[in-house]
This record gives C-alpha cells, structure tokens and sequence, in this order.
C-alpha cells in the first residue's frame, strides 16, 4: 500500500470507529457532533460549536453546564472527541480536494 | 483534566503504567498521553496510530519538519499545551531552538527553505480560514513542493486539528519547560504509538 494510503487508512479508521461503532452517545448524536450539526441541550450545543469553531475559550464552565444538563462525562467525552475529528476531516478534504484540483487530477491523490 | 474520568477513570493497569511511568521517568505523564489511555477502543488506539503514521511515517519531511508544522498548526489554533510540546520537539529535532522560534514569531522572515515556507503558509490559512483552493496548492507546488509532500503535510494538519481542540477542551495541565522537554525526548525516540 503506497505511504498516503496508510496515513488516509488510519484516518479514516479513527472515523469510522468514533461515529459508527458502539459508545454512550448515540450515533445520531455522534454524527450531528461530527458535522456540527446543532445538538441538544443547548449547553451542549453551545460546548459542541465552541470545539469544533474556537476550541481555545472552551472553559471548565462549559463542561459543567452540559454536565448539569443532563450529559455524562462519557457521552461529553465521546461527543467533544466527535466534534474534534469532524472539524479536522474537513480540513482535511478540503485541503486534498484543492490540491487534487490544482494538479488537474479529478480525484485526490491517493484515492482509491 | 476537566472531566474526572480523564483524571481518574483509567484501568488499574493503566493506573500503575502511570506511576511507573513518573516513578522512573521523574515526570508524570503528559495529558495527551494519558488521554489516549481513556477508553482506547474508542478514540486513543486509532488516534495514535493516525498520528504516529503523518508524524513518523514515511515522508520527503524530515520528523523535524513535521513537528515545526505541528507546533505552527498549534500556533495559529492558540493551543497552548501542542504549542510547548512541539516547540520543544521541533526544537530537539532540529537541534536549533532559535529557528523554531523565529517561525513561530514571524513565518515570512524566517530562516527555512521556501518550500517549507509556503507549505505552513498554506496550513495556516487551512486552519485559519477552514478552506484553501486550488491557488493557494498551486503557490506551494510553484515553490518546489511534490504533490505528496502537501499530501503528507495535510496528515501533519489533520492529526493536530484533532489533538489542539482535544487539549483545549478537556484543559491539558501545561508542565513547564522541563516537563515538555522530556515528553520531547520521549516522542524524538518513541514516536506516538
């Protein structure tokens, strides 16, 4: 397998496992972290939105409110770790599609 | 960490590995890597293997040039604790901490290679902005950038776009410059796996 097969591979990989194997969040709240698609509670969603689009002000006092919200530290911990790899697969794609475009190939390299 | 299972939800084993590990090492273990011991199957296992294949694997970048970009991407995402460990390890690498410091001070009138240049202009306008286009990729290929240098330098961004927002949401505990330059050692002969 070339070299930027395994690195995508393993990308990937960490994908698929956090948004469709088992956890304490559901899938569809994983999925909606991922995309940054809006979740509820509105703590939650407001914790969520901070991670993905300015995670430098997340503040403890984030944590704690989607805490007193109803949310469990594992679903917390699932979901920030969802938000995290959605924002980082996006720039990711972003950045092979552009490179993809500019060396005139139809796909991104690499691409199966 | 900011949530308690981070701090203290770690299997016995797990828990004596870390003591272990401060017992002999004279440091405990760094927040990002006790993280990837909570819960493994979900995210750690994957994740390090991620990131050790864009860090350590294959690559025309040197590991020196890899960790500068990942202290640059940690730079422009104001991530305090990726910004001291990969200062440190780019520094180590390098064995020229000056130079990692001028990139991070100022990337235009730093003393690198122009390819490296607009290879970390480029991420940092990803990161920044959240979008590059095709123009931006052409400027780097015209400095003498391969296609699967920008490929292996997309790794590089990804992998700390996830590891910054990790260590500022859950509030990594900083370790000062003594602490970061161990955890620089350990990745410099380790790598992240």
């Amino acid at each position: 397998m070339p070299d930027e097969d395994r690195k995508r591979a393993a990308h990937r990989a960490l994908v698929e496992r956090v948004l469709g194997g088992e956890g304490r969040a559901s899938a569809e709240q994983r999925a909606r972290a991922f995309a940054g698609d809006g979740l509820a509670p509105p703590p939650l969603d407001a914790l969520i939105g901070k991670v993905a689009d300015r995670p430098a002000q997340v503040t403890e006092a984030d944590l704690a409110a989607a805490k007193a919200a109803g949310c469990t530290e594992d679903q917390l911990f699932e979901l920030v770790v969802c938000a995290a790899v959605g924002r980082s697969t996006r720039l990711y794609e972003a950045g092979l599609a552009a490179l993809a475009e500019a060396t005139g190939d139809g796909r991104p390299h690499g691409a199966a | 960490m900011r949530l308690d299972i981070l701090d203290r939800g770690y299997r016995p084993g797990t828990k004596l590995l870390f003591a272990l590990i401060r017992l002999f090492s004279g440091h405990p273990l760094p927040d990002a890597a006790r993280l990837v011991f909570y819960r493994p199957d979900f995210y750690g296992a994957r994740a390090k293997e991620f990131t050790h294949e864009a860090m350590r694997g294959p690559s025309a970048w040197s590991v020196g040039d890899r960790e500068l970009m990942a202290a640059y991407v940690s730079t422009v995402n104001d991530s305090a604790f990726c910004v001291g460990a990969h200062t440190a390890t780019a520094s180590q690498a390098y064995q020229d901490g000056p130079r990692v410091a001028a990139v991070l001070a100022d990337l235009a009138s730093a003393p690198i290679a122009e390819p490296l240049r607009a290879t970390l202009r480029m991420l940092g306008r990803l990161t920044r902005e959240g979008r590059v286009g095709a123009e931006d990729m052409r400027e780097v290929l015209a400095a003498g950038v391969t296609p699967q240098q920008v490929q292996d330098a997309l790794a590089v961004c990804a992998a700390f776009n996830i590891t910054n927002r990790l260590a500022d949401a859950f509030g990594f505990a900083l370790p000062g410059p003594e602490g970061f330059a161990a955890g620089a050692r350990h990745l410099l002969k380790r790598g992240y796996r």
